[in-house]
């Protein structure tokens, strides 16, 4: 080669119509614009493709013989990337991963990604760290996919078993109230999930299977409900009054707070309650699956509200008139229905007797109690004093959600 | 509004509506004041250009052909302002099916040709001249099928030069006429399989658009308007998106030198008059 020979390739006789492009745009990205590349080629029509492709490329056709051709390198490709911005880091582990505030120009970007100036503005309200972030989150979505289980498989929806039509008329009673609780479980987080900018991916991710969860609740409580009956039971004004005082809440921590650390969590005995009672083992066996998966609900609120409590130790006093504001408005309701509180009396008697009515009763008066014990210990370990904690634990709703 | 410079643009696609309301944006953030009007088609919009209505026109390289005719028979002139970087040096190709065993221009002697619009520069009236300077003559030495979308376009809208590769592919026609860039297009978004058709020939090269002052425009507004087209820099990422809509890197200065092949075409086919009146038989816009 002369010393005046610009740098050369040869793409034989690979056409732009199959991908020849690849190797020109290669080679130029090796040169400085301005720069020749000479482009040695012997597919038939090559010029035709190569001079409509510089040209929408910005590159300049310097010269163009049978089989050679001169390529002056624009500067366009490079342009692309001015004022381009790194967001982040995909590992959230890796200092200054997870930006404090995540910018709308970065909409849906990969964490880490390097975004092009100049795209749309995206508009995501939960933008900042603070608002939504804990460092569990990863390893919770993690455990969370393990403990996927399926209802076909994980039930055994045709083991025999013939209940008296009063118990089966109580479990559907339950089966109901368990569903529009779960109901509520999964919009609430669904809800918030189309608010999260996804720079904070984690947390997208372990609400999407939360989310995902209760959809699974929602059908095992369904096909519970249907084993022997065509409909479930009974929906009270009371108990939907209670739940739409979580569905409203406007703020994502005060919803998690009431939600998952609350609710959820009372929900957990309640469900424990189910498995130690059930009269069949079907339900049985979907009380025991379905704790497992709120228990992780549970713990993913703690873990967020911890987080935020460490930096932002006034929230407390806002998660707190949070639980008086929602007792308040749900002073003159019934809360939980009395057929539900009933049944499951009913279910935890076995029958009709005085003394087996009695040692349900007295099992439903322990549920209560256990529950409340539980909120106390959360809120004591969300660092509230042990009295607050106990009132605020005695001021949960009737409804134990 | 007297001080509003007025543009007119063809309304070929609905994204037209977007890069207009972009560049009157951008235009009105610089200072110049802006607005513009959309046409049908390029032949109502170039007599537009005389009656006082827009003091400037993105016109197609045929509507510019004819706006020259129509000024010059009145005793005036228009001016192209300024283009695009893609739309300089262009070429149409003629192409045919790999197998079919047509090495030459002579081979397509008997055979049907497939065009796109009537009005097509590039996959029409630049082709049949090209044919007709290798001695091949529409009609006498072979049959002429067009793809005869969107009068009035001149070609704008890509859906003639597709149905003529399709159709090229049927079988249903011998070769097809598109312009440089459809062709490498239609490869590589699967229109066309890579390796079943061949480029028989290559047209001479040409200019496309540009945008074509009006005569007697204001000199002092046109002038600001290519100025700032001038200063729009691809590197910007607040324009990119307008020029990427509109398909060009560098907005340049106007030249009226690559017309000529369009021009000669133009006058074989009896497209226009010298006077800029509309001669085609068949054609509707």
């Amino acid at each position: 080669m002369d010393a005046s020979s610009p740098p050369t390739i040869d793409i034989e006789a690979l056409g732009f119509d199959r991908g020849a492009h690849l190797l020109v745009k290669r080679a130029l990205s090796r040169i400085p614009p301005g720069a020749t590349l000479r482009v040695r080629a012997c597919a038939p029509g090559f010029q035709a493709h190569l001079a409509a492709w510089c040209r929408a490329q910005g590159h300049r056709l310097a010269e163009v013989t049978d089989n050679r051709a001169d390529i002056v390198r624009g500067g366009y490709q490079t342009g692309r990337w001015q004022g381009a911005e790194r967001c982040g880091k995909a590992d959230p582990g890796e200092p200054e991963a997870v930006a404090e505030r995540a910018e709308s120009r970065w909409g849906l970007a990969a964490r880490g990604a390097t975004v092009e100036a100049g795209g749309p503005e995206w508009h995501f309200p939960l933008d900042r760290k603070a608002e939504v972030w804990a460092e569990e989150a990863a390893e919770l979505y993690r455990q969370a996919l393990a403990a996927q289980w399926d209802p076909e498989t994980a039930v055994d929806w045709n083991a025999p078993f013939e209940l008296p039509d009063e118990v089966e008329d109580a479990v559907v009673q339950v089966m109901t109230y368990l569903i529009e609780n779960e109901n509520a479980a999964l919009l609430i987080p669904a809800r918030f999930l189309g608010r999260i900018h996804p720079h904070y991916r984690e947390i997208m991710q372990l609400l999407a299977i939360q989310v995902a969860d209760e959809a699974r609740h929602v059908e095992v409580f369904t096909r519970r409900a249907r084993l022997k009956r065509r409909e479930p039971a009974l929906s009270t004004a009371g108990g939907q009054s209670s739940l739409k005082t979580l569905f409203d809440a406007p703020d994502f921590s005060i919803a998690s707070f009431l939600l998952s650390v609350l609710g959820e969590g009372t929900f957990v005995n309640l469900l424990h309650f189910l498995h130690a009672h059930a009269p069949d083992p079907v339900t049985a066996q979907i009380a025991r699956l379905a704790a497992r998966d709120e228990a992780r609900h549970v713990a993913f609120g703690m873990a967020h509200l911890l987080q935020r409590l460490r930096r932002e130790p006034e929230l407390r006093s806002r998660l707190a008139n949070a639980v008086e504001l929602r007792y308040d408005s749900l002073a003159a309701s019934a809360g939980l229905n009395e057929e539900v509180y009933d049944a499951l009396v009913l279910l935890a008697a076995g029958a009709w007797s005085p003394a087996a009515i009695a040692r349900g009763f007295e099992a439903v008066q322990t549920l209560q109690r256990e529950m409340a014990e539980g909120r106390r210990l959360r809120l004591q370990k969300l660092g509230f004093e042990e009295n607050q904690a106990r009132r605020l634990a005695s001021l949960h709703t009737r409804n134990f959600m | 509004m007297s001080e509003t410079l007025i543009l007119g643009a063809v309304a070929y696609a609905p994204k037209v509506v977007t890069i207009w309301e972009g560049f009157k944006a951008h235009f009105a953030d610089q200072g110049l004041a802006f607005d513009y009007l959309l046409y049908s088609n390029y032949e109502r919009q170039v007599e537009a250009q005389f009656d006082g209505t827009i003091h400037l026109a993105w016109n197609s390289p045929l509507a510019w052909l004819r706006a020259e005719r129509l000024a010059k028979a009145r005793g005036s002139s228009v001016d192209a302002v300024a283009m695009r970087d893609t739309d300089r040096d262009l070429t149409s190709l003629i192409v045919v099916r790999a197998d079919a065993g047509i090495e030459t221009l002579d081979g397509l002697r008997g055979k049907t040709v497939g065009f796109g619009a009537v009005d097509s520069p590039q996959a029409t009236l630049i082709p049949l001249e090209h044919l007709a300077r290798n001695g091949l003559q529409a009609g006498r030495d072979f049959a002429v099928r067009r793809f005869d979308l969107l009068g009035g376009k001149h070609g704008d809208h890509i859906g003639g030069e597709r149905d003529a590769a399709l159709a090229l592919l049927r079988g249903e026609v011998d070769a097809a006429c598109l312009i440089d860039g459809n062709h490498l297009a239609f490869t590589t978004d699967g229109t066309l399989t890579p390796g079943a058709t061949r480029i028989l020939a290559q047209t001479g090269a040409y200019d496309h658009c540009n945008f074509t002052a009006s005569p007697g425009a204001p000199a002092g507004r046109v002038g600001r308007f290519v100025e700032l087209l001038l200063a729009m820099s691809w590197d910007d990422p607040a324009v990119r998106p307008l020029l990427e809509l509109e398909g060009l890197k560098q907005w340049l200065p106007g030249r009226s030198s690559g017309y000529g092949l369009l021009e000669a075409a133009v006058d074989r086919q009896g497209f226009y008059a010298p006077d800029g009146r509309i001669l085609a038989a068949d054609y509707r816009y």
